[in-house]
């Protein structure tokens, strides 16, 4: 099985979850070329080519894909897919909105989101928000698949594999970028990377909880997260929603502040190794998704919870 | 100007899904809604017609004879015009993308505006697809929309935060939930729906192969309970987390 993954950079940095699905591609076959298109990204396709399990790295180094928009990157992989039997992306919003449009141009089944691989053609995906696992099989010699990357170990180092250059595709434009936003605080952890996250819900916000919460992670090094409820109400950003429609994360521990426990928020956390739940409803449902429960006051609990793990940072 | 909005019936969100003893889904005796992501779909695409930018609303799905009571509601809220594609058989994206994009050519719509997700399969993958079939540019995941020119500038969530995109028309649009609050149909608007046109199209009229390309060998429900130890005060809450050994 010939794997063409899709990597996931900013121009300047492949993105983490770019390893997580290079061991994912891994177990389906090989060999695994990495596509690496952008602009000005060679040292994306540098970092990338150090990658364990990759093969070969493709470098598309041209101004379509500065951007990395759907309609440019579909098109290069669909140009280059003669060589290949599986399409590969990371589940980022953008391997999201590029692989179905591989999959339709190519006619062939996707497997979305997938969180473990049984077998070459055999995968695990959840649905229905998490409380269902489904396995499925595909039928045809070729196919098009997203991988959480919370649920793969990412792929370590390895001598440099060689990079190809390929070369950039006439595209037509269609969507064009305006400008982005992306608010990152100062020394603020990266969420799907944190080994904890200190998430807070809407019941969090009265009273600035929510600063009370931001103080907290960042006194324990913990990573900030949201229910949709609490980005919703303009608490946090939406950047930092997790759950059925926002992030997937597997952090060691997870804190959820004034959390209700929606099931599509829970979706989200449910490969947390330890939750700790702090609501003053004892009758919230997030009790029942928790680990270590606490019913109390986030404005009154969480100063305290402060003093008491100070100097306490994630076991590294 | 006329949009499309695709429309999925699904179990209601605030229910956990279950298996049968056959381990199927249990569907029987449930609640079943307008899948939430389409339902802001559809909100977004009557505010654009109640401002005048567009002409017609037309809620179209692929399903069972259930699918027209969803419809139904659509029309509603304020679609003008209904399509079901009937079909017993359960359809993968692809299959799904492909009958929308023949009612595209044939009602030949300048913008379709999709959930981006349905949350029974969780696929997100019909709006790309869809999008790809018809040549046309996408924005996925949008939480904002505006116009400008006759253009969209499309607001999409991404992962580390939101970029904007201009879309010229024709387009596909797939919707997150904060773009809009789906209202309510009154008891008026869902009688005056029953009078609007719903047409129900049979799949075999279109001749395109649905043939599952992918076999769905198991479910199982997962167990996402923990069943929370409460801790009586925040010094106990402190000592619980360090015995997960996570801080030090």
């Amino acid at each position: 099985m010939r794997v063409l993954l899709l990597a996931e950079h900013d121009n300047k940095r492949l993105g983490a979850e770019t390893r997580n699905a290079a061991a994912a591609a891994r177990l389906i076959g090989g060999p695994v070329h990495l596509l690496v298109a952008g602009l000005g990204c060679a040292a994306v396709a540098a970092e990338a080519a150090g990658v364990a399990g990759i093969d070969r790295v493709l470098l598309a180094d041209d101004a379509n894909y500065a951007h990395q928009l759907a309609e440019p990157l579909a098109k290069l992989i669909v140009a280059q897919s003669g060589g290949y039997d599986v399409f590969l992306a990371p589940a980022t919003a953008c391997g999201k909105s590029v692989m179905p449009r591989v999959a339709a141009a190519l006619d062939i089944p996707q497997i979305s989101e997938a969180v473990g691989v049984l077998a070459p053609d055999r995968f695990e995906r959840p649905i229905y928000a998490g409380s269902i696992m489904q396995t499925v099989r595909v039928s045809t010699p070729r196919f098009a698949a997203t991988m959480r990357p919370a649920a793969f170990a990412p792929a370590g180092a390895q001598p440099a594999a060689p990079v190809q250059n390929l070369l950039p595709l006439e595209c037509p434009p269609s969507a064009c970028f305006i400008d982005e936003h992306i608010p990152r605080a100062a020394g603020a952890q990266e969420l799907t990377r944190a080994k904890i996250v200190v998430a807070g819900g809407r019941g969090a916000g009265a009273g600035g909880g929510f600063d009370a919460i931001r103080r907290f992670a960042f006194s324990i090094g913990a990573a900030i997260g949201a229910s949709r409820a609490a980005v919703d109400a303009g608490l946090a950003g939406n950047d930092c929603q997790v759950g059925q429609s926002g992030k997937t994360i597997a952090p060691e521990l997870y804190i959820a502040c004034g959390i209700s426990g929606a099931i599509q928020h829970i979706s989200g956390i449910q490969q947390a190794k330890i939750i700790a739940a702090i609501n003053k409803d004892p009758e919230a449902p997030i009790f029942r998704y928790a680990d270590i429960g606490l019913v109390a006051d986030i404005a009154e609990a969480l100063p305290r919870l402060e003093r008491l793990l100070a100097g306490k940072k994630p076991r590294a | 100007m006329k949009i499309l909005v695709p429309i999925k019936r699904v179990l209601d969100h605030n229910v956990p899904a279950r298996l049968t003893p056959r381990g199927t889904v249990q569907t029987d005796g449930c609640n079943h809604e307008i899948n939430p992501f389409d339902a802001v779909a559809l909100e977004a695409a009557v505010r654009i017609r109640e401002r005048g930018l567009a002409r017609e609303v037309v809620a179209v799905s692929v399903g069972t004879d259930e699918f027209v009571s969803s419809l139904r509601t659509a029309l509603a809220v304020g679609a003008d015009r209904g399509i079901l594609v009937r079909t017993e058989a359960p359809l993968e994206p692809l299959a799904v993308a492909k009958i929308f994009h023949r009612l595209c050519l044939a009602e030949m719509p300048d913008l379709v505006i999709a959930g981006k997700q349905a949350i029974d399969d969780d696929a997100a993958q019909v709006g790309p697809m869809l999008a790809m079939l018809l040549g046309w540019a996408q924005a996925t995941n949008v939480s904002h929309l505006e116009w400008v020119d006759g253009q969209i500038d499309a607001m999409c969530e991404v992962d580390r935060g939101t970029r904007r995109l201009r879309l010229s028309l024709p387009a596909v649009v797939t919707v997150d939930l904060r773009l809009n609050e789906p209202r309510y149909a009154s008891l008026p608007n869902v009688m005056r729906a029953k009078k609007k046109p719903l047409e129900i199209k049979s799949l075999t009229d279109f001749g395109i192969d649905v043939s599952p390309k992918t076999e769905q060998i198991a479910l199982r429900e997962i167990d996402i309970c923990r069943r929370a130890t409460l801790v009586p005060d925040v010094d106990a809450f402190a000592a619980a987390l360090l015995a997960t050994g996570s801080l030090r």
